[in-house]
């Protein structure tokens, strides 16, 4: 199988995300974007997240997670780590 | 003892009981409009029933077993064991299947017995109830599971109020020899005891005049006291996708039963998000995955017969299926059973 290149995975990621939530437009979300300026993780807001790479993923993330990751690329490694380490 | 199979058990029928009063979230006015909309979308819940003051647990769980007796025209002497599940009983003590044991009409010589459990209650109690029926000296049986959390949430805690409604089932079980029997894998792990939990008014920290009743913000948008349900959301959401899935596989695998030849899968109604994940994980549609949650929202032990008589009524009471029901939450605790049903006596969803 053929691994997925770094820039690639995220772009997955990003359009997963951008799919996901209908607050934020389709399009405008990169790597170095800061997560506050889009949306705010409420209750739902981090649910919805934790769903959608536990689903796409297979890995488990918590608050703390959500909370530490500043911009999109901060947050897509959390997920990338994750699966690493349940590897 | 996670995986066992009972036999000489059948299940004959269903019944559920909501009390009349709708409580809608689209007028839940704790939180703004936009916030409103984003939680019914996200965990499903457009309305819950609420029972008026003076109507209890052992109110609803009475009518729904009354319904289903004369709906399977049952002798009450005929009946030797009632199991009521329930976290919301009519008293610290006594037990209140005592109670619905006179009610109902039944037997001095008819055990009765409470057990204590949530979101896994329909399961835990299917297996007692089973268990002791498969013995060959009780004939007929019922299981009654009754919630009413509208009682014991706040009504300023977004992430429990809007989400739990008030339910209560019947199911009646007998003994069949011939029965293929039901396989069930349960399993619990108490060091999560406190995701979801009332932490006052038991006999660890009983009701106390300075801090039971003071109403703290823990969250914004959560606002209660310690004699209300708590519940972290986030660790149920990760314990739910963590344990279900498998619980289910090895079941499955001792069933002798492979996924596809499952015709439904009847699961806690948690919450739409939780369900779907796991549906999705699992590979599955969502016509596989009946939803009642919509209409009623999480009811507790009863949101599994509560499902399968609103949403599976025509099917169940018509044709031979394969079900796996499953239920998981407050304990921690979490089960799965497999079984196969035929022509169950069902009768429309009892409204009082």
């Amino acid at each position: 199988m053929r691994v997925k290149s770094y820039e690639m995975s995220i772009q997955d990621f990003i359009q997963k995300v951008e799919h996901e939530f209908d607050q934020i437009t389709p399009g405008t979300l990169t790597p170095e974007s800061k997560i506050k300026d889009h949306f705010e993780w409420d209750s739902i807001n981090a649910l919805v997240f934790i769903a959608l790479v536990n689903v796409e993923y297979d890995v488990e993330i918590n608050a703390e997670d959500l909370q530490q990751s500043e911009t999109v690329a901060d947050l897509y490694s959390v997920v990338e780590t994750r699966k690493q380490g349940a590897a | 003892m996670g995986l066992f199979s009972i036999k000489g058990c059948r299940i004959s029928g269903l019944s559920a009981c909501v009390p009349s009063g709708v409580r809608y979230n689209a007028e839940y006015e704790w939180i703004s409009p936009a916030e409103r909309e984003s939680l019914i979308k996200t965990t499903g819940v457009e309305q819950c029933r609420v029972a008026g003051a003076g109507t209890t647990s052992v109110d609803l769980a009475f009518a729904s077993a009354n319904q289903l007796i004369n709906a399977l025209g049952w002798k009450t002497s005929d009946i030797q064991l009632l199991v009521l599940v329930t976290q919301t009983g009519d008293y610290l003590m006594p037990a209140s299947s005592n109670i619905l044991q006179d009610r109902l009409g039944l037997p001095k010589d008819c055990m009765a017995i409470d057990i204590n459990s949530g979101c896994s209650g329909y399961i835990n109690g299917l297996a007692v109830a089973s268990a002791l029926v498969s013995s060959g000296k009780i004939s007929k049986a019922l299981l009654l599971t009754a919630e009413i959390p509208s009682r014991n949430t706040s009504p300023t805690d977004k992430s429990t109020f809007p989400l739990f409604g008030d339910a209560a089932a019947a199911t009646a079980l007998e003994y069949d020899a011939e029965s293929a029997g039901l396989w069930f894998n349960i399993q619990s792990d108490g060091k999560g005891y406190d995701t979801i939990m009332i932490p006052d008014g038991g006999m660890r920290n009983p009701v106390n005049q300075a801090q039971s009743f003071a109403m703290l913000q823990s969250a914004p948008g959560i606002v209660r006291n310690r004699l209300h349900l708590a519940l972290d959301g986030m660790k149920v959401f990760n314990f739910s996708l963590r344990e279900v899935i498998p619980n289910i596989r090895s079941l499955l695998i001792a069933a002798g039963i492979e996924q596809q030849q499952i015709d439904y899968f009847v699961l806690h109604q948690a919450n739409k998000l939780i369900i779907d994940s796991i549906r999705k994980k699992m590979g599955e549609t969502p016509e596989k995955f009946p939803l009642s949650i919509k209409h009623f929202g999480n009811t507790s032990s009863a949101s599994i017969p509560l499902t399968m008589v609103t949403e599976m009524r025509g099917k169940l009471t018509t044709q031979p299926h394969r079900l796996v029901l499953s239920g998981f939450g407050v304990g921690l605790s979490w089960g799965s059973c497999v079984q196969e049903t035929d022509s169950l006596c069902i009768p429309e969803l009892l409204e009082i």
